[in-house]
């Protein structure tokens, strides 16, 4: 599959710029709230640059709060099929046939 | 009018039949027809009660039809046809006729006006739609179907319950606003809290929805949980559990969709986050609470349904589902990459997408009504359902790295259902207009002003830009093949787990108590033996079978001698 086609993202550059684009929408919207006269219903709202703020603060509690979930919550992919005597880690790739429906054709 | 008097669930079930007996193109031409006819039928309907009859010393109400329940009517007809339209290529008789019953079954509950009737399609939603689940014919959709249907099943029982102590409380089987009073408006309140999807009683659906079929999942996804909800809205507007409930289930799912793999599962659980919203506008009861929470429910069937097709149509071409197979489809799949993005932006409630005109109502509820905190909360899992609905889904599925498959966009079929629903996402988003002339109450909301469009853009970019920094940092945690544990845990592993513990403990009580018991009668037989020495020796005494024959002989032998003499 050397020569495959290149895709939009295959290319660094295009990735880039995407991301550019998305900084500067970012900027822009949190400068918006100084320009834009909100009318508020909660103090909070008041505080600077609220919104933006707890979006991306509430986001990385939650990301780092749900890996950490992770240290006693996971389990390996069979481990209720499995009757949970052994820990089948040694086959992981055996199991995914049955993914193609019998009634669909 | 007779033809008023037609209960909307009639002509699926007639269509049930009609697509058990005939095949291809007829069976196909009637599945489509039925939704749609239905749908325009149902539109000319006027509220009222269309159809009732005494039963003993009820009065049964199999067809009323009001602004709440036309409005879940309505939707249950665009659900069908767009997951009829889906699944137009199966070639399965048990899934398309159990799928026209189970739409119907959602539209008789939906239209039921005493809480009977409620129950008799409540158990038929549960019976007709598990199939749908056992249809992938594999033992792990054979097991959690049944999970499935057992909770399913309890639900109902214990609605049958609430109902006789609400008739032998209240008279009347007639269900309207019921209220947190009582017996049976406990008992209720739990069976519809388990259809609903409550915390702790969540996991039937994480459990069963993505181990349904692929078109499965999209009918499933539409209506068990929004009938609950409709049940809800009906019978406990303004209860004020519902609001901290419904908190709690639009939080806690995030987490472990972050961290799920299947990538249906991470929908399942993105389903009880809104369907959290829904509680919630129920519990705060004001006329802009219901009409959100009914609006988002609206909306909900579609945009969810839009989010289950594509991950359906990436299932059904690379047969994978798991966020670790899959990336970069988007090279192949182009048609099916920007529908998903559009079932995102509307689950994420971006401006001008369905979810943001429904789901912006709850919270503008939520604050005028002085509920600070749940506000916040509300907040927080709208950034989080953008971080896993919104970003997650599409990125894992469609970008990231290059799994290296490179399957074709789905069928045409699939291709127009996921299209009719993303212009329907779409529609609603910018004409909102059309949607609320609907609702149950006119509230005059707009939410097109810029504090609140400013406020959620906002809100989601930096969500977004959260999760582009999580990543650049490598602090996002990677898709990994794994089971994560949640309160089916319980009955699925401690529960049998301590049931085997305790029978083996059992057994081995037992044959002790068993061995002890014989031990006990040997020694009692030998000590009765010894005792009585001499008797058994008489007793027991043995002779060859030899003195026996010898014994006849002589007996035979006198006997012929006695015979001679008396001659």
């Amino acid at each position: 599959m050397d020569n495959e086609k290149k895709y939009f993202f295959d290319n660094p550059k295009n990735v880039k710029r995407l991301m550019h684009v998305f900084y500067a929408c970012c900027v822009v919207l949190f400068a918006l709230d100084f320009v834009i006269h909100r009318h508020i219903m909660h103090s909070w709202e008041n505080l600077w640059g609220f919104y933006p703020i707890y979006g991306f603060v509430g986001c990385v509690i939650l990301v780092l709060v749900a890996t950490w979930m992770r240290t006693f919550l996971m389990r390996s992919e069979n481990y209720y099929s499995n009757d949970g005597k052994q820990d089948p880690d040694k086959k992981t790739n055996t199991n995914k046939k049955d993914n193609d429906e019998v009634g669909d054709s | 009018m007779w033809m008023l008097e037609i209960p909307p669930f009639l002509p699926f079930f007639i269509g049930a039949l009609i697509a058990a007996f005939t095949r291809g193109v007829v069976r196909n031409v009637i599945m489509i027809a039925i939704p749609i006819l239905g749908g325009l039928h149902l539109w000319m309907v006027p509220e009222g009660i269309h159809l009732q009859f005494a039963f003993l010393d009820y009065q049964l109400i199999t067809y009323r039809a009001d602004k709440l329940s036309l409005m879940f009517g309505y939707v249950f007809h665009i659900a069908a046809f767009i997951g009829v339209i889906y699944s137009l290529h199966v070639r399965d008789t048990m899934q398309q006729v159990t799928a026209m019953l189970y739409a119907g079954s959602g539209l008789g509950a939906v239209f039921a006006g005493d809480l009977l009737t409620l129950f008799v399609f409540w158990e038929l939603l549960a019976f007709t739609s598990v199939f749908l689940i056992w249809a992938r014919r594999t033992q792990a959709s054979y097991d959690a179907g049944m999970r499935y249907l057992i909770i399913q099943v309890l639900s109902g029982v214990i609605l049958l319950a609430g109902t006789l102590f609400y008739a032998a409380e209240n008279g009347t089987l007639a269900f309207g606003y019921i209220g947190l009073e009582g017996v049976a408006g406990w008992l209720i309140f739990i069976a519809f809290g388990i259809k609903c999807a409550f915390p702790f009683a969540h996991n039937w659906l994480t459990d069963a929805y993505p181990e349904a079929t692929v078109t499965g999942t999209v009918f499933l996804s539409a209506f068990t949980t929004k009938v609950a909800v409709y049940a809800f809205a009906r019978a406990y507007p303004g209860t004020e559990l519902l609001i901290y409930i419904g908190a709690a289930m639009t939080c806690f799912p995030i987490f472990f969709a972050v961290i799920e793999n299947d990538l249906r599962r991470v929908l399942a659980y993105s389903l009880i986050n809104q369907v959290g919203f829904m509680v919630v506008g129920i519990g705060i009861g004001t006329a802009l609470a219901i009409n959100g929470a009914v609006s988002h429910a609206f909306n909900d069937v579609i945009f969810k349904g839009l989010l289950f097709m594509s991950m359906g149509a990436v299932l059904h071409m690379t047969g994978r589902m798991n966020g670790s197979d899959l990336g970069g489809l988007y090279k192949t799949m182009p048609k099916t990459t920007t529908l998903c993005i559009v079932g995102a932006a509307s689950i994420s409630a971006f401006p001008l997408f369905s979810g943001f005109v429904s789901k912006s109502m709850v919270m503008s509820a939520a604050l005028e009504e002085g509920f600070d905190w749940i506000w916040l909360m509300l907040l927080f899992a709208s950034a989080g359902v953008f971080h896993h609905a919104g970003i997650k889904i599409p990125y894992f599925a469609f970008f990231a790295h290059d799994s290296g498959i490179r399957a074709s966009d789905p069928p045409n079929n699939m291709l127009l259902a996921m299209l009719i629903a993303a212009v329907l996402c779409i529609g609603i988003g910018v004409y909102p207009s059309a949607l609320y002339s609907l609702l149950p109450y006119d509230t005059g909301y707009n939410p097109y002003d810029a504090t609140h469009v400013l406020a959620q853009t906002q809100l989601l970019f930096f969500s977004a830009l959260a999760f582009v920094w999580l990543n650049l940092k490598g602090m996002y945690p990677p898709e990994l093949r794994s089971t994560n544990l949640d309160f089916e845990w319980v009955y699925r592993r401690a529960f049998p787990v301590a049931l085997q513990n305790m029978f083996s403990v059992i057994w081995k009580t037992d044959r002790a108590l068993r061995q002890a018991f014989l031990v006990r009668l040997n020694q009692g037989l030998t000590f009765i033996s010894q005792r009585n020495g001499g008797a058994s020796r008489l007793l027991s005494r043995t002779y060859p079978a030899g003195s026996m024959v010898m014994w006849i002989t002589v007996i035979l032998a006198v006997y012929l001698f006695l015979s001679f003499i008396t001659h």
